[in-house]
């Protein structure tokens, strides 16, 4: 194996090493939320949040306060049973990112140290400025003589889509994590893992957000609303995962909702979206497209190609499949909450994002459906928990020692 | 109105009214008619809620991106009717657009493109050199563009031969004995912009080297296809003309733009480098941020409406192209009508996301 990593053309080591990398199926596993790791991550946050440079991207900072000890001490509360059984992390976790979310990998990593494994961490391929100043931090805080530890646990790599790379990663991994969804997930597959190697995968998936227009009406701060949502949609050119791309609304005034809600939200695009010209011309042909596959579906009239929208009169599980990104988004006036049952009966369905009463779902869910993975209020779709897409990493990441 | 009657007017005649009043009265004929025949063109003017009531020219009429061709399989005929399936020249993976003609449609691309090309060769069919190799015409079933253009381009060839193998090599034997036979003669050349420049300009530069040159001072070349390929060479347009002329001292050289999206009514450079619209189509420039019509000398999507197309609804469509209006029925050539250069193709989108890109979803 050692052999094998040193052989590998076209790696790069952006943190650790080829030697770091081959000696760490020999490096202990720690308990999940051991102090010394929690330790080292609250100096990594200590680094990026005195980092000049960091405060410009909001991500970079979000992270930062993530991997404090105020917060991973919470998480320890939150995750660590005392059952009697031991606790320990698996292994060697191969972690894939995906490569056009700049901080995702080091969420990735830091879920990975966290639940006591040395990390391999293959970091998004293009030059994104938040990776730089994440490695800076890291390798900052590696160089301290009581974080010398850590230095066996962290290798960040760099590499094109290169099968051989990941045949002799998947290869040493107790576990592989893998973001990118479905295609990087059939592509990196064709690498094996070992016969007790353990695998999480972030497939492709889709999300809405519901909202009861009464509620909203009834807001003092529509505009916050207006913020939240454009978090959780344009600041990913509503392309991630957790972006909403249908809006469904309850209530009586729906129509009044609407107007006010795409209104403040149109404004807030017109001042901050970095619109391109071939958005315009891909929603138009989504519009298009979804109208010759459903009957009945109507684009609402626009005053220009920022924000789409496009009624649909049925929901069911396929109309996901003509979703759009960078502002299209469908639209359904839900009578009542079990009409979503086609749409969430997809287990592409992940996050449902609601302004209103929560309980409102609980019929839903209790309907068996294969969908929704997580309930979060507007504005906090990409807020990023130990608990993601259905799965409790920190028990997905770990193995539990029974002793009797 | 009839395509026919459109016929009869010499293609850049006329000034921006009369040309506005005839071709919005045939193009809102020609929505009606798809209308009633394309179930899925339907459903789209009903998405958008078109009223022909509302429209007052036919910048108002609602324009298919170009990308629905290679997603769908749009006719407005049964499919007994149809007589030939064209297709785009997509590289290898993409999807390729697929349009359906008729035999009216077909002959409408024919006669139109007789009457805009005679215009800059004259009305007598000349001696012929094919920039390409003789195999694109071969499969007659699937029509790519370049067979298309070829075949659309060969009736203006009284004789022709194809200068390249199947293997893309010069045949230079050919070439000689076809340039001595017609020696004092104008001859006509079509190839593809970037075929033409890595088949025949770069292979006569090879042999002039060597001392063999070829005398094409007689010759007028018609090139289209765009320049994509040759721009990451960083050729220009100016490059291209002045170093084929240096070659081989051909200086009659027209640019086109035209697709298989709406074939036939192709858009050629004059001799002031100038891309025209003749009566039988138009281009309206786009601001990509609202789809607002462009002024003269604004950058803007080119939306193209034809009035051929009878077997697909295929008379407005956005490319996705971005080009300029130069000006309308005053350009130093004489012609009528608008003219306008073309800037390129709109970039891709750069998106982010958790889901990565391994192929585009609309190749």
């Amino acid at each position: 194996m050692r052999q094998n990593l040193h052989d590998l053309t076209g790696v790069t080591y952006l943190v650790g090493s080829a030697d770091i990398a081959a000696a760490m199926p020999a490096v202990p596993a720690l308990p999940p939320f051991d102090g010394r790791i929690l330790e080292f991550l609250n100096a990594v946050a200590k680094a990026l949040l005195a980092d000049r440079e960091a405060k410009a991207y909001p991500d970079v900072v979000t992270f930062a306060f993530w991997i404090r000890s105020a917060s991973t001490k919470k998480l320890k509360e939150r995750f660590c049973r005392d059952d009697g059984a031991v606790r320990l992390g698996r292994g060697v976790a191969f972690h894939i990112a995906p490569s056009n979310v700049p901080v995702n990998y080091a969420y990735s990593l830091a879920a990975g140290l966290l639940t006591g494994n040395a990390n391999i961490v293959r970091v998004p391929s293009k030059d994104f400025p938040q990776v730089d100043i994440i490695d800076r931090a890291l390798q900052s805080v590696l160089a301290m003589p009581e974080h010398r530890e850590m230095r066996k646990r962290i290798c960040l790599v760099r590499y094109g889509r290169d099968r051989a790379v990941n045949d002799a990663l998947s290869a040493m991994a107790d576990t592989r994590v893998i973001w990118g969804g479905d295609a990087t997930i059939a592509e990196v597959r064709k690498s094996s893992l070992p016969p007790r190697g353990s695998e999480v995968t972030f497939a492709d998936r889709f999300s809405l957000a519901v909202i009861d227009a009464d509620k909203y009406l009834a807001l003092e701060d529509k505009d916050h609303i207006a913020q939240d949502f454009y978090n959780d949609t344009y600041l990913t050119d509503q392309n991630a995962c957790t972006s909403p791309r249908m809006v469904i609304w309850t209530g009586g005034k729906k129509e009044e909702a609407k107007a006010e809600f795409w209104r403040r939200l149109h404004d807030l695009v017109r001042k901050k979206y970095t619109f391109q010209p071939i958005q315009g011309v891909n929603k138009l042909t989504s519009g298009y497209l979804a109208a010759v596959n459903r009957e009945g579906v109507r684009v609402a009239p626009h005053e220009d190609n920022l924000l789409v929208r496009v009624r649909v009169p049925a929901l069911d599980g396929g109309v996901m499949d003509l979703k759009d990104n960078s502002g299209y988004f469908f639209e359904y006036d839900c009578g009542d909450i079990l009409e979503l049952k086609p749409l969430c009966d997809d287990s592409r369905c992940q996050t449902v994002s609601y302004l209103g009463d929560k309980d409102m779902f609980r019929p839903l869910l209790a309907a068996g459906g294969r969908g929704i993975d997580r309930i979060v209020p507007i504005g906090k779709t990409m807020d990023f928990d130990l608990i993601w897409d259905g799965y409790d990493l920190v028990s997905r990441l770990t193995r539990t020692v029974s002793m009797i | 109105m009839t395509f026919e009657e459109l016929l009869q007017v010499p293609p850049y005649s006329l000034g921006h009214e009369e040309k506005h009043a005839l071709l919005t009265e045939r193009l809102l004929e020609l929505t009606e008619h798809h209308r009633d025949r394309c179930p899925e063109y339907r459903r789209m003017l009903k998405s958008v809620g078109y009223d022909a009531g509302s429209v007052s020219g036919y910048e108002d009429l609602p324009f298919l991106p170009v990308r629905l061709f290679k997603e769908l399989s749009l006719r407005s005929v049964p499919q007994e009717d149809v007589v030939k399936t064209m297709t785009s020249s997509g590289t290898t993976g993409q999807a390729v657009s697929r349009i359906y003609l008729d035999r009216t449609t077909s002959a409408n691309q024919q006669k139109a493109m007789v009457k805009i090309v005679s215009d800059f060769l004259g009305a007598s069919r000349l001696p012929m050199i094919v920039l390409d190799c003789p195999s694109v015409v071969k499969d007659r079933n699937m029509f790519s563009a370049r067979g298309a253009g070829i075949l659309g381009f060969s009736i203006f060839g009284a004789r022709k031969i194809y200068a390249l193998d199947d293997d893309m090599h010069l045949d230079r034997e050919a070439l000689t004995a076809f340039l001595e036979k017609f020696q004092g003669q104008d001859i006509l050349l079509f190839g593809f912009t970037f075929m033409v420049w890595q088949h025949f300009y770069k292979e006569l530069v090879r042999l002039k080297e060597q001392g063999v040159t070829f005398d094409l001072s007689r010759g007028i070349l018609i090139h289209g296809g765009g320049w994509k390929k040759l721009a990451s060479e960083a050729v220009s347009p100016q490059e291209f003309h002045d170093r084929l002329r240096d070659v081989c001292g051909i200086d009659r050289v027209h640019d086109y733009y035209g697709m298989v999206e709406q074939t036939g009514c192709i858009y050629m450079q004059c001799e002031c480098g100038h891309l025209h619209a003749s009566v039988f189509s138009d281009v309206i420039m786009r601001r990509p941020l609202d789809f607002g019509v462009c002024g003269v000398g604004e950058p803007g999507i080119i939306q193209v409406v034809s009035a051929i197309p009878e077997s697909y609804p295929g008379h407005s469509l956005l490319t996705e192209d971005e080009g300029v209006l130069l000006g309308e029925d005053d350009c130093p050539c004489g012609r009528k009508g608008k003219y306008f250069k073309i800037n390129g193709r709109l970039k891709n989108a750069e998106i982010r996301g958790c889901s990565d890109t391994y192929a585009a979803k609309f190749a």
